[in-house]
């Protein structure tokens, strides 16, 4: 008599989505859907050069223009202390520039009209003077001592380093080259790219004098640490600040940091006292809001002949443009790059790191993963294939001679991270079954013979998801929890909110799944609410692939309270001691007699209106969750191409992708990440980058420039899943949303690189795009996304 | 009538031309005045509270802005309002009846072709325009009607799969009509 729970829409049912009702009628309220009474319209002046010092700002023609209401500078600002703001990694980012330009982009001036376009009129009448400084648009110009120093702004600032930083064993790393056969080395660049979801960012402040209300809206995809930021930055008091992250169109890592626009408009509205709506142009996100990526990759893997790897060394150089503004957890300089190599039996590595400041907009977004281990996991991947080669060794063998076994988990990385569970063989075995790889080779050889460049590519990884645990996770020293609130009413259907934040995750739909499980209540009596910091627990929002791990554990953990709470009601409903009571989806009974029961439904009305003596009423549940651990799925990723060597075009013949994700809530939903995730590092593979001229020009401000695939170029993509519950996750669920973009790439890479590397070529920077392609294929040389080194 | 920025309290200043425009959105004619340069994803956002059709990049380049003029897809935020005096547009929101979705709409969700949703309205208007020409489309035909809007969410594969669904919807509703 427990209810079915594929029925409900509980765990592992393909629930349509909640959210789509609104969304598939254009009813969706994304930021620049909301219009508030009196509202004012904001647009930003942006820098045209990458490196200046203002001489002047005459702002005088703009104030001129009729319906402009104000007209902000950066000496404005700076008179109320907000010229400068603390970024989320122990730095200070320019709002508004006061004395110097420091990257092609960055916020001069505002104008705020009566609407969009005469704003839009008066920001082009500002005339600024400009003393222009020689511009540094990569980390090798910025060890140059010749060049400016760009922070000058800051004190104990020298040089244009941002920080040093290692990890690891250096003695047992050095020891475990000297007992090597082979060394076998790679270098590489993994490009600047923007995650440029389609919406921009935005936002809507709107003070009220009245009452000290500071409520914004705002495209961001950590609501509570931008209220809590939003009370330090414009010194005002916590619980007088409200921000609401309505629907998003998208995040990708590009609406955690707390943006110029943002502060510019919350002071807008508190000099002007009417709301103030600030939603930027294509152009003003991609050149000024959180890249991703940028980083220059180089390591050494000593081996033994027969294949074993011995000990890994690795440096990484980091452009993290002209403000440190990384969103990561604190403690770590470069993000989680030191999971590199976690789903290898590795025995020794040591990594060194070294940031620069650079004339260009702040980087380091989590762009669709768990801070920077996109780029850990494609090095890693591309120095596994390269180590293959090197060996002669079959790429499958090479990587099931050194894959962490099921039988040592808990596992210790070399770099410190405990991974605890996987069956990385056997998704291995699923893939390489699926895309036909033991007769490859024959496949290639006669295709070759025929003219034709065949290529396969393999790419394995578990990646560390859903920060934090807290005792190692913090941003600016607030822990990385999250949180969860349940309340059934009297009729058996509730709300549910959480401190995480959906993008297009369908959080609306699955969280009501997890509650479903739990408590056999039909997902379609609970609703989901995100967003709004008012209602909302406090959490540290999505991003990293950290809502499944630690906001859908807080979900499980609050409808287990509301259960345990059920089951003493239950009892004094039914006149037994509570220890006779047995739970079944949706029911309890008394044990030994199955038809006498009552429904969690019975309970919750009993709650309200025949609660037990003593007991409080009402049927709410709030829950706090800290991770013990980070959870790992795995993923094993097989790309077939061919190469067209008259051009050096290349398609994809076949994409086989072996996800194991731990328990899937809505197997729908998850498949579809999957797809998304890979067409993502489908076109950074491709076609997607963004590059800068050496005057510091922004060579991809638009999506003429900034090539995203379209439906066209996409290939398809053929799924597998293999299931490993995480060990300490509630109901067993590991984080999946990035684990194609950032397994990805490497994929696609290593097939292409099969195809051509006969002729000579090691490696082809990403993005493989033809020309490279052809001239790797022709002269057997390596291409390099690297600028060239100075010589004088 | 309805005037865009309705809101605004101070003079304009007697130099702004406007020209006064009917387009039938979504079947009604609406008479309004606007100026010149107004785009038509402005008016229909703001002037008209139609807020389904996004503006995501300003050139013509994401699709999110694609409306059906005169039945065609075009990408609003590049089209002058004053360009469709005369014509008919239509948004996301005239594709349901009131009691009924548009199996381009029901495919959607039924086959999970969004997910942040921001592409979708764009996306079902150009696939509900490539069905009307072609009922019967391969998939190839669907990712080459859809080449014109991005989106950065599903890979596409769900959304193709959701247009083959509305067809074989369409085509069977045809077919017991007949």
């Amino acid at each position: 008599m427990s209810v079915d729970e594929l029925k409900i829409g509980g765990m592992g049912a393909s629930r349509r989505r909640v959210e789509d009702n609104r969304f598939i009628r254009g009813k969706g309220r994304y930021v620049d859907d909301i219009v508030l009474p009196g509202m004012l319209h904001m647009e930003i002046l942006r820098a045209d050069v990458a490196h200046a010092r203002i001489k002047s700002i005459d702002t005088s023609a703009a104030w001129e223009v009729p319906g402009v209401r104000l007209v902000l500078t950066g000496e404005m600002m700076a008179a109320r202390n907000l010229a400068w703001m603390p970024t989320l990694s122990y730095d200070t980012q320019a709002v508004m520039a006061t004395d110097k330009i420091r990257f092609q982009g960055q916020e001069i001036a505002a104008v705020i009209a009566d609407d969009p376009y005469i704003a839009k009129d008066a920001c082009s009448r500002i005339v600024v003077e400009y003393e222009q400084l020689p511009v540094i648009v990569n980390p090798i110009q910025a060890q140059d001592p010749a060049m400016p120093l760009i922070r000058d702004d800051k004190e104990n600032q020298p040089t244009n380093k941002i920080f040093d930083w290692e990890i690891g064993d250096k003695a047992r790393t050095d020891k475990a080259f000297e007992e090597a056969d082979v060394v076998s080395t790679l270098e590489l660049h993994y490009p600047r790219s923007h995650p440029s979801p389609l919406e921009p960012c935005g936002s809507i402040a709107d003070y009220d004098r009245s009452t000290g209300k500071l409520t914004v809206y705002m495209t961001t995809q950590a609501p509570h640490i931008i209220r809590a930021a939003v009370a330090m930055v414009a010194e005002l008091p916590e619980h007088m600040i409200r921000i609401v992250s309505p629907d998003l169109g998208g995040g990708f890592g590009n609406k955690v940091p707390v943006y110029p626009g943002y502060v510019i408009s919350i002071l807008a509205s508190i000099l002007t006292e009417r709301p103030v709506k600030w939603i930027e142009d294509k152009t003003g996100n991609l050149i000024s809001t959180g890249f991703g990526r940028d980083v220059y990759l180089k390591g050494e893997m000593a081996l033994r002949k027969d294949g074993k790897i011995l000990g890994m060394r690795m440096h990484t150089t980091s452009d993290h443009g002209a403000f440190f503004a990384d969103a990561q957890p604190t403690k770590f300089k470069i993000g989680l790059m030191h999971s590199t190599f976690a789903c290898y039996d590795v025995p020794a590595a040591h990594l060194t790191s070294v940031g620069y400041y650079t004339n260009k907009a702040p980087g380091g977004v989590a762009y669709r993963c768990s801070f920077r281990v996109t780029e850990a996991m494609f090095f890693q991947e591309r120095m596994i294939h390269a180590a293959a080669n090197d060996l002669g060794m079959d790429q499958a063998e090479f990587r099931r001679v050194n894959l962490v076994k099921d039988d040592m988990f808990p596992y210790r990385t070399a770099f410190g991270f405990l991974t605890d569970s996987g069956q990385y063989e056997k998704c291995l075995e699923v893939g390489m079954e699926a895309i036909g790889y033991r007769n490859f080779k024959q496949e290639q050889e006669e295709a070759r013979k025929r003219g034709r460049l065949l290529g396969i590519g393999i790419s394995t990884m578990t990646e560390p998801l859903g920060a934090g645990n807290s005792r190692e996770y913090d941003i600016l020293g607030i822990k990385m929890f999250d949180s969860a609130e349940l309340r059934i009413h009297m009729t058996g259907k509730g709300i549910l909110r959480t401190g995480a934040k959906t993008q297009g995750q369908g959080h609306e739909t699955t969280w009501a799944q997890i509650v479903a499980h739990e408590l056999g209540i039909p997902a379609d009596d609970i609703v989901v609410e995100e967003g709004d910091t008012d209602t909302a627990p406090f959490g540290m929002g999505t991003y990293a692939s950290r809502s499944t791990p630690v906001a859908g554990a807080a979900v499980a953990m609050a409808a287990r309270k509301i259960r345990a709470k059920a089951r003493k009601i239950a009892a004094h409903l039914l006149e037994v001691s509570e220890e006779d009571i047995e739970w079944e989806l949706g029911r309890f009974y008394v044990r030994g007699n199955h038809d006498r029961g009552v429904t969690i439904q019975d309970c919750a009305l009993a709650a309200y209106s025949n609660m037990p003596d003593g007991m409080e009423p009402g049927m709410e549940s709030t829950a706090y969750y800290d991770p013990p651990n980070l959870t790992w799925p795995f993923a094993a990723y097989f790309c077939k191409v061919e190469v067209d060597p008259q051009t050096g075009v290349w398609d994809v013949l076949n994409f086989v992708a072996v996800d194991d994700c731990g328990v899937r809530i809505n197997p729908m939903v998850v498949e579809g990440q999957v797809m998304g995730g890979l067409t993502e590092a489908y076109a950074m593979a491709n076609m997607q980058y963004i590059t800068f001229d050496e005057s510091g020009n922004c060579i991809g401000s638009n999506y003429m420039d900034y090539l995203l695939p379209t439906a066209w170029e996409t290939p398809g993509f053929e799924l597998h899943e293999v299931v490993t519950p995480c060990p300490h996750h509630p109901i067993g669920a590991k984080g999946v949303g990035e684990c194609a973009t950032v397994a990805g790439p490497a994929a696609f890479v290593n097939a292409v690189m099969n195809a051509i590397e006969h002729a000579g070529a090691r490696n082809v920077d990403m993005p493989l795009m033809p020309n490279r392609v052809f001239e790797a294929l022709h002269t057997g040389n390596d291409i390099s996304g690297m600028p060239p080194v100075k010589v004088d | 009538m309805t005037s865009l920025y309705n809101e605004v309290a101070a003079d304009p200043g007697a130099d702004v031309p406007t020209r006064r425009i009917t387009i039938t959105v979504n079947g009604d004619p609406r008479t309004v005045d606007v100026e010149p340069r107004l785009l038509l994803a402005h008016l229909l956002r703001q002037g008209l509270q139609l807020t389904g059709t996004h503006t995501g990049c300003d050139t013509t380049s994401c699709g999110a802005c694609t409306v059906l003029f005169d039945g065609r897809p075009v990408k609003s935020c590049t089209m002058l309002a004053v360009q469709a005096d005369g014509h008919e547009v239509e948004t996301v929101e005239g594709m349901a009846t009131a009691s009924e979705l548009h199996p381009v709409q029901e495919g959607f969700k039924e086959c999970h072709g969004l997910q942040c949703g921001f592409c979708t309205p764009g996306m079902m208007l150009a696939s509900k325009a490539l069905l009307e020409r072609n009922p019967n489309p391969t998939e190839d035909d669907v990712r080459w009607a859809l080449s014109g809007n991005l989106c950065r969410c599903t890979g596409y594969q769900n959304i193709v799969k959701s247009v083959l669904w509305a067809a074989d919807k369409m085509r069977a509703q045809n077919g017991e009509e007949a």
